[in-house]
């Protein structure tokens, strides 16, 4: 085959994991959307906080040492221990878990049956605070973060995807990241585990009754508080999860927020209440990107990562706004 | 005693409609207009020009711009900071391809490309609305910034992708450049912001004006009642463009001097005019007042109570502000939607019946 090709191949195989880092966080944003009708766009800080506080933890650092140092003249920075990963793991999802109980007790109470706009800018305003707070609790410089996840290239893959070339020379088989293959797997574990747990268990049974209607929800004794603190904890972990792969990949910096907004146009793609909608719209952006780069970048130049991914949003919501899995969206007066 | 208005008859229609209908908030306006432009100028110095009173002057009407946008029409928009750098990369194009033209009908231009291309972004919003639209501006955010950033045409190729504002007078007096004088970029500004309010008032109360706030409170009804969605909701896009356009220009033209579109415009912007209209008040023109002084004020209250006074180090004060701000913002949404120009109208009521409350 030729070059053009397979380095289109490689392309859109490198979109296809970058792809799945953009679902792990369109799928903490379809979580809360489904159960409270709040489009979250804290869900980026969320994953950067997450990412923070466990490396904060695996260090030992002291939470607010900058702060210590400022106010009281000290010079303090660690406890002088480790904690290891798999400990620090679960302090993360408890803190996580406490953070999604302060957003219900403080905010959300408070923001019942106001208009979903009111609440979205309520989340601009979360992600604002969850970012300065991370900041100032663990510190703003980029941090590397390891969980033991391999590193580099995928030797295995490229060696057996070598015959693709049939007979090119230039050819060594496909590169690919073996951080990106354990994403793969990360979120396909997290799908089936999300799925299994709305569909067989009891907690999973109520929050998809909340999600139908909170009315009727409410009337049969399913006490709405708890499940949103239920599903801002999910979105938590789910969080977490894209902060370990984004941040053992690039290391642990804001623009793991930023680009955590692509999954807004990943939502529109798949739809704003559809699991499966934003894994397919995640895989289908971060292809499209990487391929619309590679074609365009000869005649447009580079760097249209930027934008690609909402211009193909905008190109979507002009003629299905509902998304490709999402509800057909009904409007009355 | 002073705050009534026992005695203030109103005779004519005109007269019942002022947007002043008490006699004291009257003088007040016309004091302050008075303070504004015979006073100000020449207690003005560098410092307080440079890090409050251009820059509150600026975002005011950029803030105005937002406001008719979300406050009045209903429409989420996300690309504010884009719609700066066109007004901005207008009138760089404007005063480089036309060295002659004066420099205020620069702005007024830039304002109006910036109209035309807010028309083009704000047509998804005849079909979609709410964050859906917010997404759709976010891709007017980013493209744009990177045509900005990569089209060497907008920036007449120069070596550092930056543009820079050349030099122009206004009656002979130096308004543009490092070298204009505290005073003639505060009377530009000052201008500009009052003959723009007085648009964005006169606007709102009007038919246009209505007619943005029946599509905002709700569309289909207002659909059925003959409201064309259609002119109402690109009217919007276009006014508000034309305002953020020119609030971009001017931030560009006397205030930066130099500027990078991804750097100046980039999405840090939209949020910040977006904060200043929650916070001051969504569909209130003193409200873009208000908010746009809160969040211009406050960083720089912080700097000088926690840098100066306190001795923290800059980056920690910086995120404590953002964690202000965020906080300010779930706040107000909570204890008061409508913002500080809600507290205002709260506090002119208490006044009127003070002291006697019953």
């Amino acid at each position: 085959m030729s070059d053009t090709v397979l380095f289109a191949f490689e392309a859109a195989i490198n979109g296809l994991t970058v792809g799945i880092m953009y679902s792990l966080v369109a799928l903490g944003f379809v979580l809360i959307f489904k159960a409270s009708g709040i489009f979250n766009f804290a869900q980026g800080v969320m994953a950067l906080f997450a990412a923070l506080t466990l490396v904060g933890l695996q260090e030992g650092a002291i939470p607010f040492a900058h702060l210590i140092n400022a106010t009281f003249g000290t010079s303090i920075h660690h406890f002088g221990f480790n904690i290891p990963t798999l400990i620090a793991i679960p302090l993360t999802i408890a803190v996580m878990v406490g953070f999604a109980w302060l957003v219900e007790r403080i905010v959300l109470k408070h923001l019942v049956n106001q208009e979903p706009i009111i609440l979205f800018m309520a989340t601009i305003g979360l992600a604002y605070f969850l970012e300065g707070l991370g900041d100032i609790m663990w510190g703003a410089e980029v941090k590397r973060l390891d969980v033991g996840l391999p590193q580099g290239g995928n030797i295995w893959f490229e060696e057996n995807t070598q015959w693709l070339g049939f007979g090119n020379e230039n050819f060594y088989g496909f590169y690919i990241d073996t951080l990106n293959l354990y994403a793969l797997v990360i979120a396909a574990i997290l799908v089936t585990a999300l799925v299994i747990f709305s569909q067989y268990t009891k907690q999973g049974r109520a929050l998809r009754a909340v999600a139908d209607d909170h009315q009727a929800a409410l009337s049969v004794g399913i006490s709405l508080r708890f499940i949103w603190v239920l599903t801002w904890s999910i979105a938590g972990i789910v969080a977490l999860v894209a902060g370990i792969m984004w941040g053992s990949k690039s290391g642990v910096q804001f623009s793991l927020s930023l680009i955590a907004l692509k999954a807004l146009p990943v939502l529109i793609l798949g739809g704003f209440t559809s699991i499966p909608g934003a894994i397919v719209g995640g895989l289908l952006i971060g292809v499209g990107e990487k391929l619309f780069d590679f074609f365009m970048q000869p005649i447009i130049g580079g760097a249209t990562e930027n934008w690609f991914a909402y211009m193909l949003a905008l190109a979507f919501l002009l003629f299905r706004p509902q998304g490709l899995f999402g509800e057909k969206i009904i409007e009355r007066v | 005693m002073l705050y009534r208005e026992a005695g203030d008859f109103k005779s004519t229609y005109p007269s019942d409609n002022q947007t002043f209908p008490i006699r004291f908030d009257r003088y007040a306006y016309w004091a302050l207009i008075g303070f504004a432009f015979l006073v100000v100028p020449f207690l003005l110095t560098d410092y307080w020009a440079n890090s409050i009173v251009i820059p509150l002057l600026i975002y005011v009407i950029a803030a105005l711009g937002l406001n008719i946008l979300i406050g009045y029409c209903g429409q989420l928009s996300l690309g504010t900071g884009a719609f700066m750098a066109v007004g901005a990369y207008a009138t760089f194009k404007l005063t480089t391809a036309f060295p002659w033209m004066p420099i205020y009908i620069v702005f007024i231009l830039a304002g109006l490309v910036t109209a035309a291309v807010g028309v083009l972004f704000g047509l998804p919003s005849l079909k979609i609305k709410g964050f859906y639209l917010a997404v759709a501006t976010l891709a007017a955010q980013f493209f744009l910034i990177w045509l900005f950033t990569r089209v060497g045409w907008f920036f007449n190729d120069s070596a550092t992708g930056m543009i820079s504002m050349p030099e122009r007078t206004v009656f002979g007096v130096l308004v543009t450049g490092p070298a204009a004088s505290a005073m003639a970029v505060y009377m530009t500004c000052l201008v500009f912001v009052v003959g723009m309010a007085w648009l964005a008032r006169n606007l709102t109360r009007g038919t246009v004006g209505r007619t943005w706030m029946s599509i905002r409170d709700m569309d289909i009804a207002a659909e059925i009642i003959g409201v064309n969605p259609l002119i109402a909701k690109l009217t919007a896009f276009a006014v508000s463009s034309f305002f953020v356009g020119v609030a971009g220009a001017l931030l560009f033209g006397v205030y930066l001097g130099a500027a990078e579109a991804g750097e100046a415009f980039g999405i840090n912007k939209s949020f910040l005019v977006l904060f200043m209209v929650i916070i001051g008040g969504l569909g209130s023109i003193l409200g873009s007042f208000l908010g746009a002084a809160f969040l211009i004020v406050l960083p720089v209250l912080l700097k000088v109570f926690l840098v100066d006074a306190l001795g923290w180090p800059a980056d920690l004060a910086r995120h404590l502000e953002v964690m202000i701000i965020g906080a300010l913002i779930v706040l107000v949404l909570i204890v008061e939607p409508h913002g500080m120009a809600a507290l205002w109208r709260t506090a002119k009521e208490k006044l009127r019946l003070w002291p006697f409350p019953h």
